[in-house]
């Protein structure tokens, strides 16, 4: 019983972890309709930036806060040099051009950092385990990317919902044309929503990095779960994004944590342990493809309201 | 006139390359140089390029060519780079694989086109047994025989019960299967993780928690065993469950591992401090050549591939075309390997002993990996008697 809700504040982590990825991503291709590749090349650099900024300034939260900024500072300034000459093109122009820049991006850090990936270590208050039930203990660090990620959550949802802004950015997913028929500065519209995408994307990869480590290439798996995500979740819907995301992480996590054991009743012990794996990373590949055949849209398409 | 004076230049070099050639050791290097692991083909060539200063970059009186190849961690890549090498360079041996899965994809076009292969690090059972073959030699070890030494290890220690984790690929099944045929006490758990790309193991974790083993057992190479040793002591088990480990703490992860690392053992074939004089020498001239580094056991082993080759070379005197002869002189493991001296078993694994190694802080405060006491002494591994060879 105290495994299961272990198992289920993990995929509840995992799930949330890949929503802070994926709303940036759902942002940037539902409202400019831009496929950015590049987006797990922003995830990592928010990851670089944190280890560097936290060793430079020597405090945690100071040093994300400021890699927070620094990402979101580069997605401005990488929508204002580079892909705000491209909105007007064919999808595949952007693969392709989104593509470099993933290169651009790995050898970049791997001049300026090295190739052998950075640690960023967690302060001791993070490092402790705590008793959320009795007997039931869990990392303080995977707790504190919960809270940040639903508080985050929660923000999206007040500022597309409630405020000029959002309203600008829902209006711009429905139907692009119209907005700019109607005199908003869709330049400037489009150049802060990369901006926001970026920062989603840098915090998801700074808060991913002391579980994991700064990387090379280390936006790359976890892209593909984000395109996944949002193709469930419908393009352009944060909600649908927020859904799916914590669907997949549950999945992900439920599925390796007890389909060994379920296999292993079935077959033998080793046959087991060896499609275990393999099938609980398919199952979320099964999900998608399911959806795409009930609802083509996604469950929440975003101009469908 | 321009033009033909470079058509005349470059006629001139066409014409020399393969003259040249033909008066040259050819050995292709394959391994990885691109991607998160890419810091452990580094290391390997470095070890491999000191070996090549120390031996005054020739080998039987002719210089060395060394062609280094990309594998990207990935099986079909490392098969393409291998046929590559086999069949447009023409080389003589091909050296490196640090992956099980890489090895095995690439084995056939070796060994079909009689060029001798060196595995410097991947051991998997196969190659051992079924799958020996003349023109394969290892200077690492069979996959099984360092977790079986872990196995030992934690016998001595009185450990009870054990939770395995590990990669699902090649070399994870056989360390995972390694520590099993040692151990003598009841396995709680095993979990194979999605390889290479699964880099959350919160799940395991959880499930370790609740199994209340005696001590977890893992495998993870590369980065990836920061990430397990990162997780691990954030989720707590490190005053829970004490972990021990087979090529998860080398001095590539250390830096990364810091503080997390201390005080938790592996084993090993080859530690830095190894008191003989090929490995002193080796140690301080590769941190010398290579400021801010420290060579690992992926190294260790490159260099020493280095040393089998040249001894075959010479045995030969620089002939390769005598392929019989270098293949008895390898046999005979007649260099001084940086670990100390070894024999191959007839399926060309290393017959050799096993350390146990702990993460300390030496005289200067740095966390450095340190011998402290010999496991296991001769050590076989366990699939020599599936190998058809004499």
């Amino acid at each position: 019983m105290l495994l299961v809700v272990e198992q289920f504040l993990n995929g509840l982590q995992f799930g949330l972890l890949l929503f802070l990825l994926a709303a940036g991503l759902t942002l940037v291709f539902g409202i400019m309709d831009f496929v950015n590749l590049a987006h797990g090349s922003l995830y990592m650099m928010g990851a670089y930036f944190a280890a560097t900024f936290v060793a430079w300034t020597g405090n945690f939260v100071l040093g994300i806060i400021l890699a927070l900024g620094a990402t979101l500072l580069l997605g401005i300034a990488l929508e204002f040099v580079a892909l705000r000459h491209l909105y007007g093109r064919d999808h595949l122009d952007h693969v392709l051009a989104t593509f470099g820049l993933i290169l651009f991006f790995n050898d970049a850090v791997r001049l300026i950092w090295g190739p052998a990936g950075l640690a960023l270590p967690l302060p001791a208050w993070l490092t402790v385990p705590i008793a959320i039930l009795p007997g039931i203990y869990y990392p303080a660090y995977r707790l504190a990317i919960i809270v940040v990620a639903l508080v985050v959550a929660l923000m999206l949802y007040v500022v597309v919902m409630r405020t000029r802004l959002g309203m600008l950015i829902r209006a711009g997913a429905s139907n692009r044309e119209m907005i700019g028929a109607l005199g908003i500065n869709i330049k400037l519209l489009y150049t802060l929503v990369f901006g926001l995408g970026a920062a989603l994307a840098g915090l998801a990869g700074l808060m991913q990095a002391p579980i994991l480590t700064v990387q090379i290439g280390m936006g790359e798996n976890i892209l593909i779960l984000a395109f996944v995500i949002i193709v469930i979740g419908g393009i352009g819907s944060i909600r649908g994004a927020f859904l799916a995301a914590i669907f997949v992480g549950m999945i992900d996590t439920l599925g390796r944590a007890f389909l060994p054991d379920l296999l292993r009743q079935m077959l033998s012990s080793t046959a087991a342990s060896t499609a275990a794996p393999a099938l609980s990373s398919m199952l979320i590949y099964l999900l998608m493809a399911i959806v795409l055949v009930l609802r083509p849209e996604g469950l929440f398409p975003a101009n469908r309201r | 006139m321009r033009t033909a004076f470079w058509l005349v230049g470059a006629t001139a070099l066409a014409l020399a390359t393969p003259a040249m050639a033909a008066d040259s050791i050819k050995i292709g290097f394959v391994s990885t140089f691109s991607g998160p692991t890419a810091v452990i083909g580094n290391d390997m060539r470095n070890s491999f390029e000191l070996a090549l200063d120390h031996l005054g970059r020739k080998m039987g009186g002719k210089p060395v060519e060394v062609i280094y190849e990309d594998d990207g961690q990935k099986p079909d890549v490392g098969k393409q780079k291998t046929e590559k090498l086999v069949q447009s360079d023409k080389v003589d041996f091909i050296v490196g694989y640090i992956w099980s899965n890489v090895l095995l994809a690439s084995l056939k076009s070796a060994v079909d086109s009689q060029t001798f292969l060196i595995s410097a690090n991947a051991g998997p059972s196969q190659l051992a047994g079924e799958l020996c073959s003349p023109y394969v030699f290892s200077t690492s070890w069979q996959n099984d025989q360092t977790p079986e030494a872990m196995g030992l290890y934690m016998n001595q220690k009185g450990i009870k019960s054990v939770f395995l984790i590990g990669p699902n690929y090649a070399a994870g099944k056989d360390m995972l299967a390694g520590v099993k045929s040692t151990f003598k006490g009841q396995v709680v758990g095993e979990e194979y993780t999605v390889w290479p790309s699964q880099l959350d193991f919160s799940a395991e974790l959880s499930k370790a928690r609740a199994s209340k083993a005696d001590a977890i057992f893992v495998f993870y190479p590369g980065a990836a065993g920061v990430q397990f040793l990162n997780q691990y002591v954030q989720a707590g088990l490190k005053q829970q469950i004490p972990l021990y480990t087979a090529f998860t703490i080398d001095e590539l992860s250390l830096p990364l591992q810091k503080e997390n690392a201390l005080g938790i053992p592996g084993a090993q074939e080859w530690v830095n401090d190894l008191p003989n004089e090929e490995n002193k020498r080796f140690v301080a001239d590769y941190r010398k050549k290579y400021p801010g580094l420290r060579p690992t056991f992926y190294g260790a082993q490159s260099y020493d591939a280095a040393h089998l080759i040249n001894s075959a070379v010479v045995a030969v005197k620089g002939d390769s075309s005598k392929k019989d002869a270098m293949k008895a002189e390898m046999e005979k493991a007649n260099f001084k390997s940086v670990r100390g001296p070894f024999k191959y078993g007839k399926n060309h694994i290393p017959i050799q002993s096993f350390y146990l190694q702990d993460v300390v802080k030496d005289a200067n405060g740095e966390l450095s990996l340190k011998t402290v006491a010999t496991i296991v002494e001769n050590s076989q591994d366990r699939f020599h008697d599936k190998c058809p060879m004499k």
